[in-house]
C-alpha cells in the first residue's frame, strides 16, 4: 500500500506549474500528518514511560546515601572564659551556644565563629559549679548544679524579627525558674551529678551530692490568682540506694522514669511517678565484661536510652512491655560505632536518630527505626569535647581537643527508610518483639513512623486472593460453557450481559459491600458456607434427574440452553441454603456460628473482613477474566474440536484434551489480568475492609491494602516529606507489579494470536 | 449408572453452565438490589402511629415511617439478649424511621413486634422535610404569624402550605441574591486584591492606581449594602411565620417556617397522588443542592461535576486516542514497535487507577500546577491556583486513565475498514493524510465514538484517583459560573461516584444517608449502563455495516 501510495505523490509533481504549490503544499501536509501520527504512537510508550520514571524520581530520594561535608573550621570563640560543657544551635543554623564550666554562655555565629555576645549566668560568689546537666537537647534547658547544693537553670531562646525585610536572630538567656538559685540539697552538700527536666506545671531536679545521696525536687507550679506571677513549690525527697556508683543520670520527659547507670554497667530504673515515694523498679547490668559504660542519652521521645561503652558500640535499650503487662528493659539494636570508647552522644531533635563521636573523634550519625548506619566521618583536630546537632539535623557542630570548633552541614533527608525498615520486622519502641507495623503519622512530634510496607503487601495478596478464589472458577467455568457449548442465540445476550458487569463503578460494589453485604454476611454466615455446598449439589442432583425426564420433555429445550434452565434451580439452591442455615447453626454450632468460633477457636469477626472482600472483588474481576478466557475459548479453530469430535470424543473430553489445552495461555493471561486488576482495586477494600493493616491470616478479620493505604493517606500527606515518598513507593510497586503481569498476560496473548492464525 | 453418567462428563458441563446461571443472577441481582432500594428511596410511605411498651417502659406513642423489618432467629436472638414472649421461631423486629432527631437524638429506631400493641395510619399525621435536623414526623395544631395563632385545626394544614409557599419563593430570592449577586462583588473583590498584588510586584503600585481601585471597591462595597439590605429585609419578612406541631410524645413544638423545605401528609393520597409526589421527589434530588453534609437534599452539584469533568477528559482523550489508533493501523508497520505499543495500551488499561492519581497527583498539580502558578500566577502566592488538585487536573488523569479504552475501540473500527475504500481513494490521487482525513475517519467515526462513550463510561464511575487530583466532599462553587472566565478550571468539583463514597462511610449519619446513596448509585449505575448499552449497539451496528460493504 505503501509503494502505491509513493507512486500516486510523484505522479502528481508532474501535474501543471499553476497548481505546482498546491501540491507542494499538499505533500507537505502529507508529510507533517505522517510525523504527527507516529509522534502521536510513540507518545503511548511515552506515557507508560513517564508514569514509571515520574514514580522512580520521586521515590528516588529515599534511595539516595547520605553525606556531611566540612564547612568551616573556626577557634572556640573567648576559649578564655572556660571549657565547654554543652554546645547548642538555633533553628536556622546561623547562631550557637555554648555554655562554659564556669558559668558563661557565649553566643557566637555557626558560620564564622564570630562572638555575638557572652552572657555571665547568676553563679553567686565563692562557689563553684560542680555539675551540669541539660533538660533534652530540643529544649534548650540547661541546668549547672553548684559547690553549696544549689542549682542555676537556665534556658536560651532565639527571637526571629524582620527589620527592613531581613531576618534578624537575637538570641537570650531565660530563667524559666527565676534567676535566684535553686536549693536541691537541703545539706548544702556539692552537687556532682545533675539531671533536669521542666514542664508547664512541673519540674524536677534530680541531683548526686558530694556525700553519695540521691536527692529529688520536684517543683510544681502555683498560679497566683490576683497577679500573672507564678511561684514553684518543691517537694523534696531522697532516693534511698548506694549512690557512690552513680555517674550517668537520665529523667524522663513524662518525669516518670529514672535511669542511673555507673561506669561498670549497672542500670537502675527508679519510678518517681510519686516523687515523695521514689520507687526502684528494674535494676541489671546493660555491658559485657571489661567494657564500662562512657556516655548515655535519651533518643528523641525519651523512651529508649541510648548507652554508649568503652568499645565503641552504642546500644539501644527501651522499657518494653510484653502481654501479661510486665515491663522489663531490653536491648533493642546497637550500633558498632569504631573500637574507640564513644564520648558523646547527641539525639536528632524531631528524628529517631542519633549522631555519636567517638574518642578518635570519629563520628556515625544512625537512624534507630531504619537501624542503618547514615554518615560516618572523621573529624580533624583529634578527641571532641562537645557536639550537637541543628534542631533540623541539617548541620553539626562539634568543638575538639584543639581548640577549634568544626561546622559540617549534613544532608540526611530520609533516615527512617532502609531496605528492612520497609520489608523486615522492626523492633519499634514500646513494642514486645520486632513487628511488621504500618502506623505513619500520629500528632506528636517525637512519633515514631512505621512504615513497614509489608502488611499492606500481605493485605493486598491476602484481599487478591480471595478475590481470585471467588472469581476464577465461576469466571472460568461460565467462560468454559459460554465459548464452546452455549447456544449462539442465548451467547450473544449472556457475553455482553456479563460483560456489563465490568462497567460498575467500583465505588457501587464497595459501597453495596460495605453497607449491605457485610451485614448481610453477618447475619447469615452459615448460609453463606451452605451456598458453597447446596448450590452444587442442587445443580448436580438436577442434572442427574434431567437425563430420566422423558426424550419429549427434554427436547423442548434446545442444546445449549441448559444455562437458562438453570437459574430457577440455583436461584433455589440459594434459597434452601438460607432456609437451612439456623438448622443447620442450631444443629452444628450451638445455634451461632460467630459465638462458636469465638468460643471454640478463639478466631475474631470483624463485620467488614477478608470474606466480604472477597466476595466483592470477586464479583468486580468475573466480567474482566470471563471476557478474556472466553475470546479465548471461543476463538479455538473449529477444525480441532469437530476432529477430536469426529474420532469419537465426548464433548466433555474435547473441551478438557482439546479446546481448553489450546486455549490454555489465554486463559491463563485473562487469569493474570484479572489478578492484577484485583491488585490494584481500591475502592472496595477502601469500602469492605475495616483498613486496619493487621497481618492476619484469617479470612474474618479486615486488612489493608497498598492502593487503600494511598488512598487514605496521601491526601494528608506533606509533599517531599518521607510519608510521601513512600506513599510514592507503594504506587511504583504496585505500578511494576501489574506491569510485569500485564506484560507478561499480553505476550501470551499476542503469542497465542499468531498460533491461531496459523492454525 | 451414576459411574457412567459421570464418565459422560455432562455433571460437569452442568457445572459449566451452572457458573453461568450463577454470574447472570449475581448481575441481575446486582442490578435489581440497587434499582428497588434507588427507587423506594422517592417513594411518600405512609406514616404509621405505634402503641409501644417494651419489657421496663411505659406505654408510649411512636410516629415514623416503616423501613425496613428483619428476622432474628429465636436462638440467636436469646444470645443477643432479647427474650420472646411468644416462643416463636424469629423475633420480629421493624426499623421506623422516626425522624425529630433534635428530639431523639437519632432519626431511626428499632420495635420489636412483639411490643407493639396497636398501629394505626391517621390522616392528620405530617412530614415536614427541614433544613436543618431531618425529617419532623407528627402533627400540626396551628400557624403562627409574628407569635400570634391564625389557623388551628383542620384549616391549619392549607394556611400553612399557602405560607410555606411565600416563604419558599422569599427563600430562593434570598438564595440567589446570596449566590449570585454577593458571590459576583466578593468573586471581583478577590479579583481587584489579585491585581493589585500583581502591581505590587512589578512596583507599579502608585498612587492613580491605588485611587482608582478604591473607588472601585467602594462601588463594591455600596451593591453589596444595597444587596444586604434586600436580603435582610426578605430574611425579616420570611422569619414572620411558624408552625406549632406535636410530636409522638404530643410535645407541643415551634417550627419555624423558614426552616422548612416541604410538608406532606402521605397518609391522605392516592396511589396518583403519591405517584406525582414521587415524580417531583426525584426531580428535586436530580436538581437540587445537598444539605446536612450532604445527607438530604439533591446532588444536582455532583452531577454537574461529573458531567463537566468527563466532557472535559472526553476533549483531551479523543484526539490522543485516535491518532494512537491510526498510528497502529494505518502507518506503523506491524513489528517490533507496534508490539511495544500494544504492549504499553495493555499496561495503561492494566496500570491501577490509584497509581494515576498518584501520578497526577504528584506530575500534574505539583510539577505542572505548581510551575504554573509560579510563572502566571505570583500575585497570588502562597495560595496556590492550579498548583492544587481541581478540575482540570482530574480531567488530564482521568484522560490518561482512559486513553487505552479509545484506542482499542477505535483500532477495532479501523481494522473492520474494508482495504478497498483506501486504496480506491489513493488510486484517485489523494495522498494518504486526505485519505485518512476524508474517508477512512469519517467511516471510523461511530467507532470512534464507540471509544469515547465506554471511555466516558469508566471515567464518570472511576472514584480512587479523583479523590487525589481534585474531588471534594462539598464544592461552594460550581466550576462554571457567571463570573469571568465562566470555567473555572482550578476549581475542586463534586462527583457522584465520591459523592457515594463519602455519604456512604464518612458522614455522621450513614443510616439516614444510606436510602439516598442508593439513589445515587442506582442513578450512576443507569447512566453507565445507558452509556454501555448504547456504546454496544453502535459497535454492533458498524459491524453489521462493514460486513455489507466487505461482500
Amino acid at each position: 500500500m505503501t509503494e502505491a501510495h509513493s507512486t500516486q505523490t510523484k505522479a502528481t509533481l508532474f501535474q501543471t506549474a499553476t497548481s505546482d504549490r498546491y501540491q507542494r503544499w499538499r505533500l507537505l501536509k502529507d508529510k507533517m500528518v505522517a510525523r504527527g501520527v507516529v509522534a502521536g504512537g510513540l507518545s503511548i510508550i511515552l506515557a507508560v514511560v513517564l508514569i514509571f520514571f515520574y514514580l522512580l524520581y520521586v521515590v528516588f530520594p529515599i534511595l539516595l546515601p547520605s553525606h556531611a561535608e566540612a564547612v568551616a573550621r573556626y577557634d572556640v570563640p573567648e576559649q578564655a572564659l572556660g571549657n565547654t560543657v554543652f554546645l547548642s544551635m538555633e533553628e536556622q543554623n546561623e547562631v550557637a551556644v555554648r555554655f562554659t564550666d564556669t558559668g558563661k554562655a557565649i553566643f557566637f555565629s555557626v558560620a564564622t565563629g564570630q562572638l555575638i555576645r557572652t552572657e555571665a549566668l547568676p553563679v553567686p560568689e565563692q562557689v563553684q559549679i560542680t555539675s551540669y546537666a541539660h533538660g533534652g537537647v530540643d529544649k534548650g534547658v540547661i541546668a549547672f548544679g553548684l559547690s553549696d547544693g544549689r542549682a542555676v537553670v537556665v534556658k536560651h531562646d532565639y527571637k526571629l524579627s524582620y527589620p527592613n525585610g531581613k531576618r534578624v536572630i537575637t538570641p537570650a538567656i531565660q530563667y524559666p525558674l527565676g534567676t535566684e538559685p535553686l536549693v536541691v540539697d537541703k545539706q548544702g552538700q556539692a552537687l556532682t551529678k545533675l539531671a533536669v527536666k521542666l514542664g508547664d506545671k512541673n519540674s524536677t531536679l534530680l541531683a548526686k551530692t558530694a556525700d553519695n545521696r540521691m536527692v529529688l525536687s520536684s517543683l510544681s507550679k502555683k498560679e497566683s490568682l490576683f497577679d500573672d506571677e507564678a511561684t514553684w513549690e518543691a517537694t523534696d525527697s531522697v532516693i534511698e540506694m548506694a549512690a557512690d556508683e552513680v555517674d550517668f543520670i537520665l529523667l524522663d520527659k513524662e518525669l516518670r522514669n529514672l535511669y542511673l547507670a555507673s561506669r561498670a554497667g549497672d542500670l537502675t530504673v527508679v519510678d518517681i511517678l510519686d516523687k515523695s515515694k521514689p520507687e526502684i523498679k528494674h535494676k541489671l547490668n546493660v555491658l559485657n565484661q571489661g567494657v564500662q559504660i562512657s556516655s548515655m542519652e535519651f533518643l528523641n521521645g525519651d523512651i529508649s536510652l541510648l548507652i554508649g561503652d568503652t568499645s565503641g558500640v552504642m546500644a539501644q535499650w527501651s522499657m518494653v512491655r510484653d502481654q501479661q503487662n510486665h515491663f522489663s528493659i531490653e536491648k533493642l539494636r546497637a550500633f558498632k560505632v569504631s573500637d574507640a570508647p564513644i564520648i558523646t552522644i547527641n539525639p536528632e531533635q524531631r528524628r529517631k536518630g542519633m549522631l555519636a563521636a567517638d574518642a578518635n573523634g570519629e563520628i556515625g550519625i544512625y537512624s534507630s527505626t531504619a537501624e542503618r548506619e547514615l554518615i560516618k566521618e572523621k573529624i580533624a583536630g583529634g578527641k571532641p569535647v562537645s557536639v550537637t546537632l541543628s534542631p533540623r539535623a541539617n548541620a553539626m557542630l562539634l568543638q575538639s581537643e584543639d581548640g577549634k570548633i568544626n561546622h559540617w552541614t549534613i544532608e540526611n533527608e530520609h533516615p527512617e527508610v532502609s531496605w528492612s525498615s520497609l520489608w523486615n520486622k522492626v523492633w519499634y519502641e514500646s513494642y514486645p518483639k520486632p513487628d511488621y507495623i504500618w502506623q505513619s503519622s500520629a500528632a506528636s512530634n517525637d512519633f515514631e513512623p512505621k512504615m513497614s510496607l509489608t502488611p499492606l503487601v500481605f493485605g493486598t495478596l491476602k484481599a487478591s486472593f480471595y478475590a481470585m478464589l471467588m472469581g476464577v472458577p465461576l469466571a472460568l467455568f461460565g467462560a468454559i460453557y459460554t465459548g464452546y457449548f452455549m447456544a449462539p442465540s442465548v451467547r450473544q445476550y449472556v457475553k455482553p450481559g456479563v460483560e456489563i458487569m465490568g462497567a460498575l463503578p467500583t465505588v457501587i460494589l464497595g459501597f453495596l459491600a460495605g453497607l449491605w453485604l457485610a451485614p448481610f454476611v453477618e447475619a447469615n454466615l452459615t448460609g453463606i458456607f451452605a451456598l458453597l455446598m447446596i448450590v452444587p449439589l442442587s445443580v448436580m442432583v438436577f442434572a442427574y434427574f434431567w437425563q430420566f425426564l422423558p426424550e419429549q420433555a427434554r427436547h423442548k429445550i434446545p442444546d445449549g440452553w441448559d444455562a437458562v434452565v438453570l437459574i430457577p434451580v440455583v436461584i433455589f439452591g440459594a434459597w434452601l441454603s438460607f432456609q437451612l442455615s439456623p438448622s443447620i447453626e442450631a444443629l452444628c454450632f450451638n445455634g451461632d456460628l460467630r459465638t462458636w468460633m469465638r468460643e471454640e477457636f478463639g478466631i475474631g469477626y470483624d463485620q467488614r473482613n477478608t470474606l466480604v472482600v472477597g466476595l466483592a472483588m470477586g464479583f468486580a474481576v468475573i466480567p474482566m477474566i470471563f471476557s478474556i478466557a472466553e475470546d479465548a475459548i471461543f476463538s479455538v479453530p473449529k477444525h480441532l474440536t469437530t476432529g477430536s469430535l469426529a474420532l469419537g470424543a465426548t464433548p466433555w473430553q474435547t473441551m478438557t484434551k482439546v479446546v481448553l489445552l489450546t486455549a490454555s495461555p489465554g486463559i491463563f493471561s485473562a487469569i493474570m489480568i484479572g489478578f492484577g486488576r484485583a491488585v490494584g482495586e481500591t475502592m472496595i477494600v477502601l469500602m469492605a475492609t475495616g483498613n486496619t493493616a493487621v497481618m492476619d491470616l484469617s479470612i474474618f478479620q479486615g486488612l489493608r491494602t497498598l492502593s487503600a493505604n494511598i488512598a487514605v493517606e496521601m491526601p494528608e500527606s506533606e509533599v517531599n516529606s518521607t510519608h510521601y515518598r513512600v506513599l510514592f513507593l507503594a504506587a511504583l510497586v504496585l505500578f511494576m507489579f501489574t506491569f510485569v503481569v500485564n506484560t507478561l498476560a499480553e505476550v501470551i496473548r499476542q503469542n497465542l494470536r499468531q498460533k491461531y492464525s496459523s492454525l | 449408572m451414576m459411574k457412567a453418567w459421570f464418565k459422560s462428563g455432562s455433571p460437569w458441563i452442568w457445572m459449566t453452565a451452572g457458573a453461568v446461571s450463577l454470574n447472570l443472577i449475581l448481575v441481575v441481582g446486582l442490578l435489581l438490589l440497587i434499582a428497588v432500594r434507588g427507587l423506594g428511596h422517592f417513594w411518600p410511605a405512609d406514616i404509621i402511629e405505634y402503641r409501644y411498651q417494651d419489657r421496663d417502659g411505659p406505654e408510649s406513642a411512636i410516629i415514623g415511617e416503616a423501613v425496613a423489618t428483619s428476622l432474628l432467629p429465636a436462638a440467636q436472638a436469646r444470645a443477643a439478649g432479647h427474650e420472646l414472649l411468644d416462643n416463636g421461631e424469629y423475633l420480629v423486629q421493624h426499623l421506623v424511621k422516626t425522624g425529630n432527631r433534635d428530639i431523639l437524638g437519632s432519626d431511626f429506631r428499632w420495635i420489636q413486634q412483639q411490643y407493639i400493641h396497636a398501629q394505626s395510619t391517621p390522616d392528620d399525621l405530617i412530614m415536614v422535610e427541614r433544613r436543618e435536623w431531618g425529617n419532623f414526623y407528627g402533627r400540626l395544631l396551628a400557624v403562627k404569624e409574628d407569635g400570634a395563632v391564625i389557623a388551628q385545626g383542620e384549616q391549619a394544614w392549607q394556611i400553612a402550605q399557602q405560607k410555606l409557599a411565600t416563604v419558599l419563593e422569599q427563600h430562593d430570592e434570598i438564595d440567589s441574591l446570596q449566590d449570585h449577586e454577593v458571590g459576583a462583588i466578593n468573586y471581583e473583590l478577590e479579583r481587584l486584591r489579585l491585581k493589585q498584588r500583581g502591581l505590587e510586584l512589578k512596583n507599579a503600585w502608585n498612587d492613580a492606581a491605588k485611587q482608582e481601585f478604591t473607588a472601585q471597591k467602594q462601588t463594591y462595597e455600596k451593591q453589596y449594602q444595597v444587596i444586604q439590605q434586600q436580603i435582610s429585609k426578605l430574611s425579616k419578612e420570611s422569619k414572620r411565620y411558624s408552625l406549632v406541631v406535636a410530636e409522638a410524645g404530643q410535645k407541643e413544638i415551634s417550627l419555624p417556617l423558614n426552616r422548612v423545605v416541604k410538608m406532606t401528609r402521605p397518609n391522605t393520597m392516592s396511589v396518583l397522588d403519591k405517584c406525582i409526589e414521587y415524580v417531583g421527589n426525584f426531580a428535586t434530588f436530580v436538581s437540587d443542592e445537598p444539605r446536612e453534609a450532604n445527607t438530604e437534599g439533591g446532588i444536582f452539584p455532583a452531577i454537574f461535576g461529573t458531567v463537566l469533568m468527563v466532557m472535559l477528559m472526553a476533549v483531551v482523550v479523543t484526539p490522543f486516542g485516535v491518532i494512537a489508533a491510526v498510528y497502529l493501523r494505518e502507518y506503523a508497520k506491524q513489528g517490533f514497535i507496534t508490539r511495544v505499543i500494544r504492549i504499553a495500551v495493555n499496561n495503561l488499561a492494566g496500570v491501577p487507577s490509584i497509581v494515576y492519581g498518584v501520578f497526577g497527583l504528584g506530575f500534574f498539580v505539583y510539577i505542572i500546577g505548581g510551575n504554573i502558578d509560579r510563572l502566571f500566577f505570583p500575585e497570588a502566592a502562597p495560595a496556590p491556583v492550579f498548583g492544587t488538585p481541581g478540575l482540570l487536573w482530574a480531567s488530564l488523569t482521568l484522560a490518561l486513565m482512559t486513553l487505552p479504552v479509545v484506542i482499542v475501540a477505535t483500532e477495532e473500527g479501523l481494522s473492520r475498514i474494508p482495504k478497498s475504500i483506501r486504496e480506491g481513494s489513493l488510486a484517485l490521487g489523494a495522498t494518504k493524510a486526505e485519505t485518512l482525513w476524508r474517508t477512512v475517519l469519517p467511516m471510523a467515526s461511530p467507532a470512534i465514538m464507540t471509544g469515547l462513550i465506554l471511555a466516558v463510561a469508566r471515567a464518570a464511575g472511576e472514584v480512587a484517583p479523583l479523590m487525589l487530583v481534585g474531588v471534594v466532599k462539598l464544592a461552594p462553587t460550581l466550576p462554571l459560573d457567571g463570573n469571568f472566565p465562566y470555567l473555572h478550571l482550578d476549581r475542586k468539583f463534586m462527583h457522584l461516584g465520591f459523592h457515594i463514597y463519602d455519604v456512604g462511610f464518612q458522614s455522621p449519619n450513614v443510616e439516614a444517608a444510606r436510602p439516598l446513596v442508593y439513589a445515587t448509585s442506582l442513578l450512576l449505575v443507569m447512566v453507565i449502563i445507558g452509556l454501555n448499552m448504547f456504546a454496544i449497539s453502535i459497535r454492533n451496528n458498524l459491524r453489521e455495516k462493514y460486513r455489507a460493504l466487505e461482500n
